[in-house]
């Protein structure tokens, strides 16, 4: 009971946390940038904001327009209760395993592209093809890392993952754990929408990939598509931070060990968060066409990485 | 059991015989036609169930049924399986076929339509139940030439007589490869049954087991449509009426699954490392061809036959997978690839038909295949959007339909590679696995495209504007389809250990019946991962309840406007500035531009009086596939010359022809004298 009690609390937690680690990554890029930036929790009046606002919908958009922003919502929430965040393993672990999780988030970027196409305007067909092409290039890179972790634990299950790496601590720094984290790192820009892939702030719509397929999009309905952006932010980065490097989560469902945990999360988070925010500053955002390159690169990676944690098995 | 068997055949015969006094417009003749596939379909599925269920195999002696000596019938749990998958899609298509076929009415025969129809079906199911060389042989055939007729229904046609001739040289070919296969399993003796086949198998040497091997490969490939050997299967399925490119699509070429596993897995009982490794980079290269050629595709039918090629490739992935475990003595783990193929083929089998009766759907209401014309249409035809829809996140894997259930086992039979002992076979697994994880990522893209563009947004055409929906006999039969997706993808823990049970005892498979279940969960045997469609759709509706609801609690703004669609500032929108789907692949078109090779022509015409003036631009841009002219032209000139030649022979004297039977039959009668 405790274990449900925890799953529960934990993705509330994270939902609660979710447009606060936005808005730090903001704060720093504009600390870093030399501009005093806004507070890290404007996010959450942003929010706020939206949810009292009224929804305008094109004429032209169908069901498939108002359905979407709950089903991305659901279903990053549905992710967020199966990755282990503060304690592994959990009981919703045998619901879902990695696999699981990154194709129930690819299902809210299937449906979130559909509604980029829906109202009929040329920007949100623009959004959501590169937004798929990007997706699509992504995903062997995803599951070669995948693959990676899964062959040292034996299961693609995320709590026997981080189990594993716990019980063998050397594991993390192996070649196979190192040059995995390095695609998955790469990966995760592109899929929560960072430079160098999509401009998080942009206001050209030329430029844009996720902002142009949601550009259609206000009141509620936008509310629940940003805050499962930054919740989908979150879950990358506990995933990069959990699933490589697992200190801190609790084994055993005590108070004090869950309170190191939730500490040890919040400074991971912050520090990727602080990692990204450095990264970028100092790098402009690829043309769309140069995109794929990297996502090479970080193929190439994820394909060293299993190989290698195939033969030094 | 056996009266299920009567009436299965009973049921088609009906259908056949009932068809044929229709004529051109016999409304009555077309439903009885229909009718009886459907009755015939359902019975095959009781009986496939039953025979899973009960595990008993069913034998059917020639003495006591078929007038044709040297004929033998019988159903065991492989061949159940794949009754199952032929009578679900059956019906489905039968049903829709009450519907469809009205529209056929008076302009092509419908009394050929519904014999065909009908006897595709029977060949279809007593197909599985074969069991010797000879009846397996004559019911392939049968199969190949009834499916012929049928694609060749919309005969006038621009491309139907084309695509008929290459549909039937692909599948000779692969036929003749076939015969021969069978003369050297069989030594020579078509009516010696499967089980001293089984027997004789082990002996034969491991020349002739490996030229088994290839034959197989090639016979069984070209009825699959595996890369290269897909060429005719992207013409044939989209000229078929759409109810037949469902059975095409969805259960013909699933035959030649069927014949791969019963040659190379049962009565050859497993081979070497390399026939998996084969078969396995086989599945990769046209799973991802396939779903890349199909990215390129407006025509709505050639995208759907594009992606089969992909889907064949992901069952043979997982076979493949099966084999190279089998070769190691790894039971368990080639257990979870052969059940994760056979679980694919099920699977596919019921989106495939699912989206082709959808797209037939489409195509009655708006008259054209060509998507750019489309749009719009979920305001329309809401059913067949909806199920549409359904079909669409199936094929792209995503959960917590059926596609997603059996990529899932894919992937994990692919990990199982650890165990493999020698690593440059193991290195093989990870290259597999990125190659599925691009190709389902290709596919959501595609189907985002082929969804998207179709029914969503502003109709692009007259026709898509003023669309209906389809009558209900057509909403019915994809219903069926989309029930059997939704069902197949949420209980894997009820197919799954079914499909080890069928597999159990073939080529020394364990039956791991037992090892797959744990309540709601999907879990692995070997390396126990695990996973629960079940309860993560459970989960999913309740979270989806759940967030309106607290919405309301928290008093969010509940007002909806409906406003344009916002254009910076420009009135009124038209079509022309939807974007079409031809511009949502172009990012892929540009990435895999090495692949596809596109040819590009674009022509301006200027005013007369000042260039900056542009009255009309024409751009036309064209992808074919190199490696079919690469591959195919220098054998097509082959075979042209050989015709020349034999064409010096053929001189239409009615003296010559009767000159060489004497003389043939001469040569024949000397060697045999002498031999």
């Amino acid at each position: 009971m405790t274990g449900y009690f925890l799953e529960v609390s934990q993705a509330l937690g994270a939902l609660a946390l979710a447009p606060g680690l936005v808005g730090f990554v903001r704060w720093w890029k504009a600390r870093l940038q030399g501009r005093r930036g806004a507070a890290p929790w404007l996010v959450y009046y942003d929010l706020r904001k939206l949810f009292g606002k009224e929804v305008i919908m094109s004429t032209n958009a169908s069901w498939i327009f108002r359905f979407t922003p709950y089903l991305v919502f659901t279903t990053t929430v549905a992710v967020t209760l199966l990755i282990p965040l503060v304690a592994a393993p959990l009981p919703f672990d045998r619901i879902g395993d990695l696999l699981l999780v990154v194709y129930l988030l690819l299902l809210g970027t299937f449906f979130l592209a559909l509604a980029g196409l829906d109202p009929g305007t040329a920007f949100g067909g623009m959004g959501a093809s590169r937004e798929m092409t990007i997706a699509a290039i992504a995903e062997p890179t995803i599951a070669l890392s995948i693959f990676g972790l899964a062959v040292g634990a034996g299961s693609t299950n995320l709590g026997r993952i981080v189990a594993e790496t716990l019980a063998h601590p050397s594991a993390s720094i192996s070649p196979g754990h190192l040059l995995g984290f390095a695609a998955l790192f790469t990966v995760m820009l592109a899929e929560t929408g960072r430079l160098p892939v999509d401009n998080p702030s942009t206001h050209l719509e030329l430029t844009m990939i996720h902002e142009a397929m949601t550009l259609e999009y206000s009141g509620r309905y936008l509310a629940l598509i940003e805050w499962a952006s930054a919740l989908r932010l979150l879950i990358f980065f506990s995933l990069l931070a959990n699933m490589f490097a697992p200190w801190g989560v609790a084994t055993t469902l005590t108070p004090a060990a869950l309170g190191m945990a939730a500490v040890a999360l919040v400074a991971k988070l912050a520090a990727l968060g602080i990692v990204v925010a450095l990264l970028e500053t100092r790098i402009a955002k690829l043309r769309l066409f140069r995109v794929p390159e990297l996502l090479a690169v970080s193929f190439v990676l994820a394909l060293l990485a299993v190989t290698s944690s195939f033969l030094l098995r | 059991m056996l009266t299920l068997f009567l009436l299965m055949v009973a049921g088609y015969v009906f259908g056949a015989l009932a068809a044929l006094p229709g004529g051109g417009h016999g409304a009555f003749a077309r439903r009885l036609a229909a009718a009886g596939a459907t009755f015939g379909s359902i019975s095959g599925v009781a009986l496939g169930v039953l025979s899973i269920a009960s595990g008993n195999p069913l034998t059917l002696t020639s003495s006591r049924f078929l007038p044709l000596t040297g004929a033998a019938l019988r159903l065991d749990g492989l061949g159940a399986f794949f009754l199952v998958v032929v009578g679900l899609v059956g019906c489905a298509a039968a049903i829709y076929a009450f519907g469809y076929t009205a529209h056929y009415a008076g302009r092509y025969s419908l009394r050929f339509l519904g014999a065909m129809f009908n006897l595709l079906l029977l060949a279809l199911s007593l197909q599985v139940m074969a069991d010797n060389a000879l009846t397996f042989l004559i019911l392939w055939e049968a199969m190949s030439l009834t499916a012929y007729c049928l694609v060749l229904t919309e005969h006038d046609r621009p491309g139907t007589v084309r695509a008929g001739v290459w549909y039937l040289a692909m599948t000779h070919a692969g036929f003749a490869a076939l015969i021969a296969m069978f003369l050297l399993l069989s030594r020579a003796d078509l009516t010696s049954s499967f089980a001293s086949i089984r027997a004789g198998a082990a002996l034969l040497s491991p020349a002739s087991r490996n030229a088994v091997f290839l034959l197989a490969l090639f016979g069984f490939g070209a009825k699959s449509g595996i890369i290269p050997l897909h060429v005719w299967l992207p013409m044939a399925h989209p000229v078929a009426p759409s109810h037949v490119s469902a059975i095409l699509s969805g259960v013909v070429i699933k035959m030649g699954i069927y014949g791969l596993l019963r040659v190379l897995l049962d009565l050859m009982g497993g081979g070497p490392a390399w026939w998996g490794g084969i078969v396995l980079s086989a599945g990769a290269v046209s799973a991802l061809l396939g779903v890349l050629y199909a990215l390129m595709e407006h025509d709505l039918k050639r995208l759907l036959a594009y992606h089969s090629v992909e889907n064949i490739g992901i069952i043979l992935i997982g076979i493949g997978a099966g084999l190279i475990f089998h070769s190691y003595g790894l039971m368990a783990l080639a257990a979870l690839g052969f059940i994760s193929g056979l679980y694919h083929t099920i699977n596919h089998a019921t989106f495939k038909g699912l989206l082709f009766l959808g797209a037939g759907s489409v195509l009655q209401a708006t008259g054209t295949r060509n998507m750019e014309k489309m749009g719009g249409l979920i305001k329309r035809m809401p059913w067949t959007a909806l199920f549409f829809l359904i079909g669409s996140v199936a094929i792209s894997a995503l959960p917590p339909l059926n596609g997603f259930a059996s990529e899932w086992l894919v992937f994990q039979s692919l990990l199982g590679g650890s165990n493999i002992p020698t690593p440059e076979v193991a290195a093989v697994m990870p290259l597999a696995v990125g190659m599925l994880a691009l190709t389902s990522g290709l596919a959501a893209a595609c189907f985002v495209k082929a969804f998207g563009i179709s029914f969503l947004a502003i109709p692009r055409s007259a026709e898509a504007e003023h669309a209906h929906e389809s009558p209900p006999s057509m909403v019915a039969g994809m219903a069926i389809l989309a029930i059997a997706c939704v069902a197949l993808g949420l209980a894997p823990f009820v197919v799954v250990p079914r499909l080890g049970r069928v597999l159990a005892g073939l080529g020394g498979l364990p039956d791991t019946h037992a090892e797959f279940t744990l309540n709601l969960s999907l879990i692995t045997p070997n390396n126990s991962s695990s996973m629960s469609p079940t309860l993560l759709a459970f989960g999913l509706l309740m979270l989806l309840g759940l967030v309106p609801l607290v919405m309301m609690v928290f008093r969010v703004n509940r007002r909806l406007r409906l406003s344009d669609s916002w254009g910076c500032g420009r009135v009124g929108q038209t079509p022309r500035m939807e974007y079409t789907a031809t511009a949502f692949a172009e990012p892929l078109r540009r990435v895999f531009a090495e692949l596809y090779r596109p040819t590009k022509e674009l022509s301006i015409d200027f005013h007369p009086d000042s260039k900056y003036f542009v009255q009309s631009i024409e751009y036309r841009s064209e992808i074919t596939p190199w490696f079919e002219k690469a591959l195919y032209r220098p054998l097509l000139r082959f075979v042209r010359l050989l015709a020349e030649l034999t064409r010096r022979l053929q001189s239409g004297s009615v003296h010559i022809y009767l000159f060489y039977i004497s003389f043939a039959l001469l040569v024949l009668l000397l060697i045999a004298r002498w031999s």
